[in-house]
Protein backbone atom coordinates (compact mmCIF):
# COMPACT_ATOMS: atom_id res chain seq x y z
CA UNK A 1 0.00 0.00 0.00
CA UNK A 2 1.25 3.59 -0.46
CA UNK A 3 1.78 6.06 1.70
CA UNK A 4 -0.22 8.98 0.44
CA UNK A 5 0.40 12.99 1.72
CA UNK A 6 -1.94 14.57 3.89
CA UNK A 7 -3.02 16.56 1.20
CA UNK A 8 -3.65 13.69 -1.18
CA UNK A 9 -5.76 12.80 1.68
CA UNK A 10 -7.40 16.13 1.59
CA UNK A 11 -8.56 15.99 -1.55
CA UNK A 12 -9.46 12.06 -1.48
CA UNK A 13 -12.07 13.02 1.43
CA UNK A 14 -13.23 16.04 0.23
CA UNK A 15 -14.09 15.68 -2.92
CA UNK A 16 -15.29 19.00 -3.50
CA UNK A 17 -16.23 19.58 -7.31
CA UNK A 18 -17.51 15.86 -7.62
CA UNK A 19 -20.25 15.16 -9.73
CA UNK A 20 -21.67 15.87 -13.21
CA UNK A 21 -22.60 19.11 -15.08
CA UNK A 22 -25.57 18.38 -16.92
CA UNK A 23 -25.28 21.58 -19.59
CA UNK A 24 -21.55 21.67 -19.72
CA UNK A 25 -19.67 23.38 -22.62
CA UNK A 26 -16.70 20.87 -22.49
CA UNK A 27 -16.06 17.23 -21.14
CA UNK A 28 -12.58 15.68 -21.32
CA UNK A 29 -12.85 11.92 -21.27
CA UNK A 30 -9.58 10.11 -20.43
CA UNK A 31 -8.12 6.80 -19.08
CA UNK A 32 -9.16 3.96 -19.82
CA UNK A 33 -11.20 1.12 -16.98
CA UNK A 34 -8.65 -1.73 -18.41
CA UNK A 35 -5.58 0.29 -16.84
CA UNK A 36 -7.90 1.16 -13.74
CA UNK A 37 -8.40 4.71 -14.24
CA UNK A 38 -11.26 6.93 -16.25
CA UNK A 39 -11.57 10.63 -15.60
CA UNK A 40 -14.29 12.99 -17.18
CA UNK A 41 -13.76 16.68 -16.84
CA UNK A 42 -17.08 18.84 -16.86
CA UNK A 43 -16.47 22.37 -17.35
CA UNK A 44 -18.67 25.47 -17.64
CA UNK A 45 -17.35 28.39 -19.65
CA UNK A 46 -18.76 31.87 -19.60
CA UNK A 47 -18.92 34.32 -22.39
CA UNK A 48 -15.52 36.10 -21.23
CA UNK A 49 -13.60 31.91 -21.41
CA UNK A 50 -13.92 31.99 -17.84
CA UNK A 51 -14.21 28.74 -16.46
CA UNK A 52 -17.14 29.60 -14.09
CA UNK A 53 -17.90 25.67 -13.12
CA UNK A 54 -15.43 22.32 -13.01
CA UNK A 55 -16.63 19.06 -12.32
CA UNK A 56 -14.94 15.73 -12.29
CA UNK A 57 -16.45 12.01 -12.30
CA UNK A 58 -13.35 9.18 -11.62
CA UNK A 59 -12.97 5.52 -11.18
CA UNK A 60 -9.99 4.41 -10.19
CA UNK A 61 -7.46 4.92 -7.05
CA UNK A 62 -6.80 7.21 -4.56
CA UNK A 63 -4.46 9.19 -6.29
CA UNK A 64 -6.70 9.15 -9.27
CA UNK A 65 -9.40 10.63 -7.26
CA UNK A 66 -7.35 13.25 -5.83
CA UNK A 67 -5.56 14.23 -8.69
CA UNK A 68 -9.11 15.23 -10.57
CA UNK A 69 -10.53 17.00 -7.90
CA UNK A 70 -7.47 19.32 -7.43
CA UNK A 71 -7.49 19.64 -11.20
CA UNK A 72 -10.96 20.82 -10.92
CA UNK A 73 -10.33 23.44 -8.31
CA UNK A 74 -7.18 24.72 -9.96
CA UNK A 75 -9.11 25.66 -13.01
CA UNK A 76 -12.47 26.84 -11.66
CA UNK A 77 -12.53 30.88 -12.21
CA UNK A 78 -9.87 30.61 -14.60
CA UNK A 79 -9.55 32.02 -17.59
CA UNK A 80 -9.09 29.49 -20.40
CA UNK A 81 -5.84 30.17 -21.94
CA UNK A 82 -4.72 30.15 -18.01
CA UNK A 83 -6.32 26.93 -17.40
CA UNK A 84 -4.40 25.56 -20.21
CA UNK A 85 -0.65 26.11 -18.41
CA UNK A 86 -1.68 23.73 -15.92
CA UNK A 87 1.00 20.76 -15.86
CA UNK A 88 0.44 17.67 -13.96
CA UNK A 89 4.41 18.60 -12.31
CA UNK A 90 2.24 21.66 -11.11
CA UNK A 91 -0.63 19.34 -9.67
CA UNK A 92 1.88 16.48 -7.76
CA UNK A 93 3.57 20.12 -6.16
CA UNK A 94 0.28 21.04 -4.89
CA UNK A 95 -0.48 17.78 -3.61
CA UNK A 96 3.09 17.60 -1.96
CA UNK A 97 4.11 14.32 -4.05
CA UNK A 98 2.39 11.66 -5.38
CA UNK A 99 4.27 7.69 -5.14
CA UNK A 100 5.77 7.17 -8.22
CA UNK A 101 3.88 4.82 -9.48
CA UNK A 102 1.62 6.96 -9.03
CA UNK A 103 2.42 10.01 -11.31
CA UNK A 104 0.51 9.02 -14.70
CA UNK A 105 -2.93 9.98 -12.63
CA UNK A 106 -1.53 13.71 -12.68
CA UNK A 107 -0.67 13.16 -16.27
CA UNK A 108 -4.53 11.87 -16.72
CA UNK A 109 -5.89 14.57 -14.72
CA UNK A 110 -3.42 17.70 -17.00
CA UNK A 111 -4.60 15.66 -20.00
CA UNK A 112 -8.48 16.01 -18.72
CA UNK A 113 -8.80 19.43 -18.38
CA UNK A 114 -6.95 20.06 -21.92
CA UNK A 115 -10.04 17.72 -23.38
CA UNK A 116 -12.40 19.33 -21.91
CA UNK A 117 -11.11 22.77 -23.47
CA UNK A 118 -10.57 21.21 -26.44
CA UNK A 119 -14.30 20.01 -26.17
CA UNK A 120 -15.71 23.45 -25.84
CA UNK A 121 -13.61 25.06 -28.56
CA UNK A 122 -14.87 22.34 -30.88
CA UNK A 123 -18.38 22.45 -29.54
CA UNK A 124 -18.21 26.65 -30.31
CA UNK A 125 -17.21 26.08 -33.80
CA UNK A 126 -19.77 24.31 -34.55
CA UNK B 1 -12.23 5.89 17.13
CA UNK B 2 -13.50 2.86 17.75
CA UNK B 3 -11.37 -0.38 18.44
CA UNK B 4 -10.23 -1.32 14.56
CA UNK B 5 -12.10 -4.18 12.67
CA UNK B 6 -9.03 -6.44 11.60
CA UNK B 7 -10.13 -8.38 8.38
CA UNK B 8 -7.13 -9.39 6.74
CA UNK B 9 -5.99 -12.13 8.44
CA UNK B 10 -4.80 -14.18 5.39
CA UNK B 11 -1.97 -11.49 5.48
CA UNK B 12 -1.00 -12.25 9.31
CA UNK B 13 -2.87 -12.69 12.34
CA UNK B 14 -2.68 -11.41 15.95
CA UNK B 15 -0.77 -13.21 18.25
CA UNK B 16 -2.17 -15.48 20.29
CA UNK B 17 -1.67 -14.07 24.21
CA UNK B 18 -0.78 -18.04 24.82
CA UNK B 19 1.96 -17.84 21.96
CA UNK B 20 3.28 -14.54 23.47
CA UNK B 21 3.27 -16.18 27.43
CA UNK B 22 5.32 -19.40 26.17
CA UNK B 23 7.83 -17.37 23.97
CA UNK B 24 8.96 -14.55 26.36
CA UNK B 25 10.91 -16.68 28.87
CA UNK B 26 13.00 -17.45 25.79
CA UNK B 27 13.81 -13.87 24.76
CA UNK B 28 14.55 -12.95 28.70
CA UNK B 29 16.51 -15.46 31.14
CA UNK B 30 16.46 -18.80 28.89
CA UNK B 31 19.12 -17.10 26.43
CA UNK B 32 21.68 -20.23 25.94
CA UNK B 33 22.81 -21.39 22.49
CA UNK B 34 20.93 -24.60 22.04
CA UNK B 35 23.97 -26.40 20.47
CA UNK B 36 25.62 -26.04 23.90
CA UNK B 37 26.08 -28.70 25.53
CA UNK B 38 25.58 -27.59 29.27
CA UNK B 39 22.44 -27.96 30.95
CA UNK B 40 21.14 -24.43 30.84
CA UNK B 41 21.12 -25.02 26.88
CA UNK B 42 20.18 -28.75 26.91
CA UNK B 43 16.57 -27.92 28.42
CA UNK B 44 16.34 -25.31 25.76
CA UNK B 45 17.06 -28.15 23.00
CA UNK B 46 14.39 -30.13 24.68
CA UNK B 47 11.94 -27.27 24.54
CA UNK B 48 12.79 -26.99 20.69
CA UNK B 49 12.27 -30.87 20.11
CA UNK B 50 8.67 -30.37 21.60
CA UNK B 51 7.72 -28.01 19.54
CA UNK B 52 9.06 -30.12 16.59
CA UNK B 53 6.77 -32.69 18.23
CA UNK B 54 3.60 -29.96 18.25
CA UNK B 55 4.18 -28.93 14.59
CA UNK B 56 4.57 -33.13 13.44
CA UNK B 57 1.21 -33.66 15.09
CA UNK B 58 -0.67 -30.51 13.45
CA UNK B 59 0.36 -32.35 9.94
CA UNK B 60 0.47 -36.14 11.48
CA UNK B 61 3.91 -36.10 10.50
CA UNK B 62 6.91 -37.57 11.78
CA UNK B 63 9.00 -35.00 14.00
CA UNK B 64 12.25 -36.09 12.86
CA UNK B 65 11.08 -34.68 9.35
CA UNK B 66 9.98 -31.47 11.01
CA UNK B 67 12.63 -28.78 9.48
CA UNK B 68 11.97 -25.23 11.26
CA UNK B 69 12.77 -22.15 8.48
CA UNK B 70 12.21 -18.44 8.72
CA UNK B 71 9.08 -18.96 7.63
CA UNK B 72 6.57 -19.66 4.33
CA UNK B 73 8.77 -18.25 1.78
CA UNK B 74 11.99 -19.96 2.87
CA UNK B 75 10.23 -23.44 3.16
CA UNK B 76 8.74 -22.93 -0.14
CA UNK B 77 12.43 -21.67 -1.78
CA UNK B 78 13.58 -24.69 0.64
CA UNK B 79 11.69 -27.04 -1.08
CA UNK B 80 11.45 -26.20 -4.46
CA UNK B 81 15.05 -24.95 -4.91
CA UNK B 82 16.31 -27.98 -2.62
CA UNK B 83 14.54 -30.65 -4.66
CA UNK B 84 15.21 -29.27 -7.90
CA UNK B 85 18.97 -28.80 -7.38
CA UNK B 86 19.37 -32.36 -6.22
CA UNK B 87 17.47 -34.29 -8.80
CA UNK B 88 19.07 -32.42 -12.05
CA UNK B 89 20.20 -35.21 -13.00
CA UNK B 90 16.74 -36.79 -12.91
CA UNK B 91 15.38 -34.10 -14.53
CA UNK B 92 14.63 -30.19 -15.13
CA UNK B 93 10.59 -29.98 -15.36
CA UNK B 94 8.92 -28.62 -12.79
CA UNK B 95 4.96 -28.32 -13.04
CA UNK B 96 3.19 -25.70 -10.62
CA UNK B 97 -0.14 -23.52 -10.67
CA UNK B 98 -0.44 -20.53 -12.42
CA UNK B 99 -2.17 -19.37 -9.27
CA UNK B 100 0.58 -19.77 -6.47
CA UNK B 101 1.86 -17.19 -3.50
CA UNK B 102 4.67 -15.18 -5.48
CA UNK B 103 7.35 -17.25 -3.16
CA UNK B 104 6.34 -20.29 -5.29
CA UNK B 105 5.68 -18.46 -8.45
CA UNK B 106 9.15 -16.23 -8.40
CA UNK B 107 11.44 -19.52 -7.32
CA UNK B 108 10.28 -21.23 -10.15
CA UNK B 109 10.78 -17.92 -12.59
CA UNK B 110 13.96 -18.45 -11.28
CA UNK B 111 14.57 -21.72 -11.72
CA UNK B 112 13.89 -21.27 -15.28
CA UNK B 113 16.30 -18.85 -15.97
CA UNK B 114 18.66 -21.77 -14.10
CA UNK B 115 17.97 -23.80 -17.38
CA UNK B 116 15.02 -25.84 -15.33
CA UNK B 117 11.74 -26.32 -17.46
CA UNK B 118 8.30 -25.32 -15.44
CA UNK B 119 4.89 -25.61 -16.26
CA UNK B 120 2.22 -23.10 -15.12
CA UNK B 121 -0.91 -25.47 -14.42
CA UNK B 122 -4.30 -23.32 -15.72
CA UNK B 123 -7.20 -23.20 -13.22
CA UNK B 124 -10.82 -22.65 -13.60
CA UNK B 125 -13.20 -20.02 -13.00
CA UNK B 126 -13.32 -21.14 -8.99
CA UNK B 127 -9.34 -21.41 -9.05
CA UNK B 128 -8.98 -25.52 -8.93
CA UNK B 129 -6.44 -26.81 -11.18
CA UNK B 130 -7.44 -29.35 -14.19
CA UNK B 131 -6.03 -32.70 -13.03
CA UNK B 132 -6.32 -33.90 -16.17
CA UNK B 133 -3.87 -31.00 -17.44
CA UNK B 134 -1.83 -32.01 -14.88
CA UNK B 135 -2.18 -35.63 -15.99
CA UNK B 136 -0.94 -34.37 -19.16
CA UNK B 137 1.68 -32.38 -18.35
CA UNK B 138 3.68 -34.93 -16.85
CA UNK B 139 6.88 -35.81 -18.35
CA UNK B 140 9.59 -38.52 -18.21
CA UNK B 141 12.08 -35.33 -16.54
CA UNK B 142 9.27 -34.18 -14.56
CA UNK B 143 11.05 -34.19 -11.02
CA UNK B 144 8.53 -32.08 -8.68
CA UNK B 145 4.69 -31.45 -8.42
CA UNK B 146 4.14 -28.21 -6.39
CA UNK B 147 0.43 -27.08 -5.91
CA UNK B 148 -0.54 -25.21 -3.31
CA UNK B 149 -3.10 -26.67 -0.76
CA UNK B 150 -5.56 -22.98 0.17
CA UNK B 151 -5.38 -19.81 -2.02
CA UNK B 152 -3.94 -16.50 0.06
CA UNK B 153 -6.53 -14.07 -2.15
CA UNK B 154 -9.75 -16.58 -2.94
CA UNK B 155 -9.11 -19.20 -0.30
CA UNK B 156 -10.11 -22.11 -3.10
CA UNK B 157 -8.80 -25.34 -1.64
CA UNK B 158 -6.84 -27.83 -4.15
CA UNK B 159 -7.63 -30.99 -4.53
CA UNK B 160 -4.45 -32.60 -2.73
CA UNK B 161 -5.91 -35.64 -2.25
CA UNK B 162 -5.94 -36.95 -5.79
CA UNK B 163 -3.01 -34.39 -7.16
CA UNK B 164 -0.69 -36.66 -3.94
CA UNK B 165 -2.38 -40.05 -5.78
CA UNK B 166 -1.75 -39.49 -9.40
CA UNK B 167 2.05 -37.79 -8.53
CA UNK B 168 2.51 -40.72 -6.31
CA UNK B 169 1.88 -43.59 -9.26
CA UNK B 170 4.53 -41.64 -11.17
CA UNK B 171 7.26 -41.70 -8.45
CA UNK B 172 7.05 -37.55 -8.35
CA UNK B 173 7.48 -35.56 -6.02
CA UNK B 174 4.46 -33.90 -4.34
CA UNK B 175 5.08 -30.20 -2.38
CA UNK B 176 2.24 -28.24 -1.30
CA UNK B 177 2.63 -24.67 -0.25
CA UNK B 178 -0.02 -25.19 2.63
CA UNK B 179 0.58 -21.65 4.85
CA UNK B 180 -2.79 -20.44 4.32
CA UNK B 181 -4.13 -23.87 5.01
CA UNK B 182 -2.58 -24.88 8.30
CA UNK B 183 -4.53 -24.19 11.58
CA UNK B 184 -7.60 -23.93 9.04
CA UNK B 185 -8.13 -27.06 7.91
CA UNK B 186 -7.17 -30.70 9.04
CA UNK B 187 -3.95 -31.86 7.24
CA UNK B 188 -2.69 -35.35 7.12
CA UNK B 189 0.61 -35.44 4.71
CA UNK B 190 0.50 -39.24 4.94
CA UNK B 191 -2.97 -39.88 4.16
CA UNK B 192 -2.31 -37.13 1.24
CA UNK B 193 0.93 -38.29 0.19
CA UNK B 194 2.43 -35.32 0.29
CA UNK B 195 6.00 -35.39 0.28
CA UNK B 196 7.11 -31.81 1.28
CA UNK B 197 4.93 -29.08 3.11
CA UNK B 198 5.15 -25.44 3.93
CA UNK B 199 3.63 -23.64 6.89
CA UNK B 200 4.40 -20.33 8.06
CA UNK B 201 3.84 -19.33 12.07
CA UNK B 202 2.37 -15.74 11.27
CA UNK B 203 -0.75 -17.36 9.54
CA UNK B 204 -2.23 -19.04 12.65
CA UNK B 205 -1.75 -16.62 15.65
CA UNK B 206 2.18 -17.25 15.82
CA UNK B 207 5.15 -15.01 15.52
CA UNK B 208 6.56 -13.91 12.13
CA UNK B 209 9.26 -14.92 10.67
CA UNK B 210 9.48 -18.47 11.68
CA UNK B 211 7.92 -21.44 9.80
CA UNK B 212 8.69 -25.18 8.85
CA UNK B 213 9.28 -27.59 6.06
CA UNK B 214 8.16 -31.07 6.60
CA UNK B 215 9.88 -33.27 4.27
CA UNK B 216 9.89 -37.18 3.68
CA UNK B 217 12.46 -38.87 4.54
CA UNK B 218 13.24 -40.78 1.57
CA UNK B 219 13.01 -37.36 -0.35
CA UNK B 220 16.32 -36.16 -1.85
CA UNK B 221 16.88 -32.58 -1.41
CA UNK B 222 19.56 -30.56 -0.58
CA UNK B 223 19.88 -27.62 2.00
CA UNK B 224 19.37 -23.45 0.87
CA UNK B 225 21.42 -22.59 3.71
CA UNK B 226 25.16 -24.51 4.51
CA UNK B 227 26.85 -23.85 8.20
CA UNK B 228 26.28 -25.25 11.47
CA UNK B 229 24.92 -28.78 11.49
CA UNK B 230 21.28 -27.35 12.98
CA UNK B 231 18.35 -29.03 11.97
CA UNK B 232 20.35 -32.22 11.30
CA UNK B 233 22.43 -30.42 8.85
CA UNK B 234 18.70 -29.33 6.78
CA UNK B 235 19.06 -26.12 7.71
CA UNK B 236 21.98 -24.20 9.41
CA UNK B 237 21.64 -21.41 11.56
CA UNK B 238 21.75 -20.96 15.18
CA UNK B 239 17.66 -21.44 15.67
CA UNK B 240 15.37 -18.61 16.31
CA UNK B 241 14.14 -20.25 19.39
CA UNK B 242 11.43 -17.62 20.97
CA UNK B 243 9.76 -18.52 17.47
CA UNK B 244 10.03 -21.89 16.97
CA UNK B 245 8.46 -22.38 20.41
CA UNK B 246 5.89 -19.69 19.76
CA UNK B 247 5.47 -21.78 16.49
CA UNK B 248 4.81 -24.77 18.59
CA UNK B 249 2.14 -23.59 20.86
CA UNK B 250 0.34 -22.03 17.57
CA UNK B 251 0.16 -25.53 16.37
CA UNK B 252 -0.97 -27.16 19.78
CA UNK B 253 -3.70 -24.25 19.50
CA UNK B 254 -4.39 -24.88 16.23
CA UNK B 255 -4.60 -28.54 16.97
CA UNK B 256 -7.71 -27.55 19.64
CA UNK B 257 -9.21 -25.28 17.15
CA UNK B 258 -9.60 -28.12 14.36
CA UNK B 259 -11.32 -30.27 17.30
CA UNK B 260 -13.44 -27.78 18.15
CA UNK B 261 -16.36 -27.77 15.86
CA UNK B 262 -18.21 -24.80 17.73
CA UNK B 263 -15.25 -22.47 16.86
CA UNK B 264 -14.81 -23.36 13.15
CA UNK B 265 -18.67 -22.93 12.74
CA UNK B 266 -18.62 -19.87 13.82
CA UNK B 267 -15.70 -18.42 11.77
CA UNK B 268 -17.73 -19.72 8.97
CA UNK B 269 -21.05 -18.28 9.73
CA UNK B 270 -19.79 -15.35 10.06
CA UNK B 271 -18.10 -15.20 6.88
CA UNK B 272 -21.26 -16.73 5.41
CA UNK B 273 -23.16 -13.67 7.12
CA UNK B 274 -20.95 -11.03 5.36
CA UNK B 275 -20.95 -12.62 2.15
CA UNK B 276 -24.78 -12.72 2.34
CA UNK B 277 -25.21 -9.18 3.31
CA UNK B 278 -23.34 -8.10 1.00
CA UNK B 279 -25.29 -10.09 -1.84
CA UNK B 280 -28.61 -8.28 -0.46
CA UNK B 281 -27.19 -4.74 0.49
CA UNK B 282 -24.90 -4.06 -2.83
CA UNK B 283 -25.48 -4.91 -6.31
CA UNK B 284 -23.28 -6.06 -9.21
CA UNK B 285 -21.45 -8.44 -7.32
CA UNK B 286 -18.81 -11.19 -8.07
CA UNK B 287 -17.92 -13.63 -5.41
CA UNK B 288 -14.15 -15.25 -6.14
CA UNK B 289 -13.51 -18.90 -5.35
CA UNK B 290 -15.20 -21.90 -5.16
CA UNK B 291 -18.54 -21.72 -3.53
CA UNK B 292 -17.99 -24.77 -1.01
CA UNK B 293 -14.16 -26.00 -1.52
CA UNK B 294 -12.58 -22.41 0.07
CA UNK B 295 -11.29 -22.08 3.64
CA UNK B 296 -13.95 -21.02 6.12
CA UNK B 297 -12.47 -17.31 7.41
CA UNK B 298 -11.96 -15.81 3.36
CA UNK B 299 -14.54 -14.05 1.56
CA UNK B 300 -13.15 -12.61 -2.28
CA UNK B 301 -15.29 -9.88 -3.63
CA UNK B 302 -14.85 -8.03 -6.72
CA UNK B 303 -17.41 -4.94 -7.00
CA UNK B 304 -17.93 -3.47 -10.03
CA UNK B 305 -17.22 0.31 -11.48
CA UNK B 306 -15.04 1.01 -8.46
CA UNK B 307 -11.32 0.56 -8.09
CA UNK B 308 -9.67 -1.53 -4.69
CA UNK B 309 -7.57 1.14 -3.16
CA UNK B 310 -10.29 3.73 -3.19
CA UNK B 311 -12.46 1.24 -1.46
CA UNK B 312 -10.00 0.01 1.01
CA UNK B 313 -8.81 3.55 1.90
CA UNK B 314 -12.31 4.86 2.82
CA UNK B 315 -12.59 1.16 4.83
CA UNK B 316 -9.52 2.45 6.49
CA UNK B 317 -10.99 5.41 7.61
CA UNK B 318 -13.72 3.95 8.83
CA UNK B 319 -11.08 1.60 10.73
CA UNK B 320 -11.67 -1.77 8.93
CA UNK B 321 -8.87 -3.09 7.88
CA UNK B 322 -8.72 -5.67 4.48
CA UNK B 323 -7.17 -5.99 1.64
CA UNK B 324 -7.80 -5.70 -2.24
CA UNK B 325 -6.31 -7.29 -5.33
CA UNK B 326 -5.97 -4.25 -7.58
CA UNK B 327 -2.91 -3.46 -9.46
CA UNK B 328 -2.99 0.37 -7.67
CA UNK B 329 -2.26 -1.18 -4.01
CA UNK B 330 0.49 -3.59 -5.55
CA UNK B 331 2.32 -0.93 -7.10
CA UNK B 332 2.59 -3.05 -10.25
CA UNK B 333 0.52 -2.00 -13.44
CA UNK B 334 -1.51 -5.81 -13.29
CA UNK B 335 -3.79 -6.62 -11.05
CA UNK B 336 -3.63 -9.61 -8.91
CA UNK B 337 -2.03 -12.85 -10.93
CA UNK B 338 -4.81 -15.00 -9.44
CA UNK B 339 -7.89 -13.11 -10.03
CA UNK B 340 -6.66 -12.83 -14.04
CA UNK B 341 -6.05 -16.40 -13.76
CA UNK B 342 -9.55 -17.34 -13.06
CA UNK B 343 -10.58 -15.43 -16.34
CA UNK B 344 -11.94 -12.18 -14.29
CA UNK B 345 -11.27 -8.81 -16.89
CA UNK B 346 -8.67 -6.34 -15.79
CA UNK B 347 -11.49 -3.82 -14.85
CA UNK B 348 -13.34 -6.16 -12.72
CA UNK B 349 -10.33 -7.08 -10.95
CA UNK B 350 -9.27 -3.63 -10.48
CA UNK B 351 -12.48 -3.74 -7.79
CA UNK B 352 -11.66 -6.39 -6.10
CA UNK B 353 -12.11 -6.45 -1.56
CA UNK B 354 -10.57 -9.37 0.48
CA UNK B 355 -11.88 -10.02 3.75
CA UNK B 356 -10.36 -12.49 5.90
CA UNK B 357 -11.45 -13.53 9.65
CA UNK B 358 -10.12 -14.95 12.42
CA UNK B 359 -11.23 -17.14 15.44
CA UNK B 360 -11.68 -13.65 17.10
CA UNK B 361 -13.32 -11.42 14.90
CA UNK B 362 -16.96 -10.70 16.24
CA UNK B 363 -20.21 -10.88 14.81
CA UNK B 364 -20.88 -7.28 15.55
CA UNK B 365 -17.55 -6.12 13.93
CA UNK B 366 -19.34 -8.15 10.93
CA UNK B 367 -22.57 -5.71 11.26
CA UNK B 368 -20.35 -2.62 10.97
CA UNK B 369 -18.77 -3.79 7.90
CA UNK B 370 -22.37 -4.73 6.32
CA UNK B 371 -23.51 -1.16 7.63
CA UNK B 372 -20.48 0.87 6.31
CA UNK B 373 -19.48 -0.68 3.25
CA UNK B 374 -22.64 -0.13 1.39
CA UNK B 375 -22.21 3.62 1.62
CA UNK B 376 -18.67 3.97 0.69
CA UNK B 377 -19.46 1.48 -2.36
CA UNK B 378 -22.38 3.96 -3.23
CA UNK B 379 -20.40 7.02 -2.51
CA UNK B 380 -17.86 5.47 -4.90
CA UNK B 381 -19.72 4.78 -7.52
CA UNK B 382 -21.80 8.07 -8.08
CA UNK B 383 -18.16 9.24 -8.66
CA UNK B 384 -17.66 6.81 -11.18
CA UNK B 385 -18.16 7.57 -14.63
CA UNK B 386 -18.21 3.46 -15.49
CA UNK B 387 -21.07 3.70 -13.34
CA UNK B 388 -23.11 6.35 -14.74
CA UNK B 389 -22.72 5.43 -18.39
CA UNK B 390 -23.63 1.30 -17.56
CA UNK B 391 -26.90 2.66 -16.59
CA UNK B 392 -27.28 5.06 -19.60
C1 LIG C 1 0.14 -19.11 0.32
C2 LIG C 1 1.31 -18.40 0.91
N1 LIG C 1 2.54 -18.87 0.72
C3 LIG C 1 3.63 -18.26 1.24
C4 LIG C 1 3.52 -17.12 1.99
C5 LIG C 1 4.75 -16.46 2.54
O1 LIG C 1 4.87 -16.69 3.91
P1 LIG C 1 5.83 -15.79 4.83
O2 LIG C 1 5.17 -14.46 4.93
O3 LIG C 1 5.87 -16.50 6.13
O4 LIG C 1 7.15 -15.74 4.17
C6 LIG C 1 2.24 -16.59 2.22
C7 LIG C 1 2.06 -15.35 2.99
O5 LIG C 1 2.03 -14.24 2.52
C8 LIG C 1 1.11 -17.23 1.66
O6 LIG C 1 -0.11 -16.75 1.83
Amino acid sequence: MFQYSDKVMEQFKSMKNAGRIEDADGIGKVGNPVCGDVMWIYIKVDENEVIIDCKFETFGCVAAIATSSLATELVKGEKIEDALKITNKRIVELLGGLPKEKFHCSVLAEEGIKKAIEDYRQKKEK
Amino acid sequence: MNNPIYLDNNATTKVAPEVLDEMLPFLKEEYANPSSIYSFAQSIKKNIEQAREKVAQLLNADSSDIVFTSGGTESDNLAIKGIAYANREKGKHIITSSIEHHAVLNTCKYLLKQGFDVTFLPVDKYGIIDLKELKKSIRKDTILVSIMFANNEIGTIEPIEEIGKIVKEKGIYFHTDAVQAAGKIKINVKKLNIDLLSISAHKFHGPKGVGALYVKKSVNFDNLLHGGHQEKGKRAGTENVAGILGLGKACELAIDYLNDQKQQQKIKMLRDKLEKGILEKIPEIIINGHPEKRIDNTLNICIKYIEGESILINLDLEGIYASSGSACTSGSLEPSHVLLALGLPHEIAHGSLRFSLSKYTEEKEIEKVLEILPEIVQKLRNLSPLWKEKKI
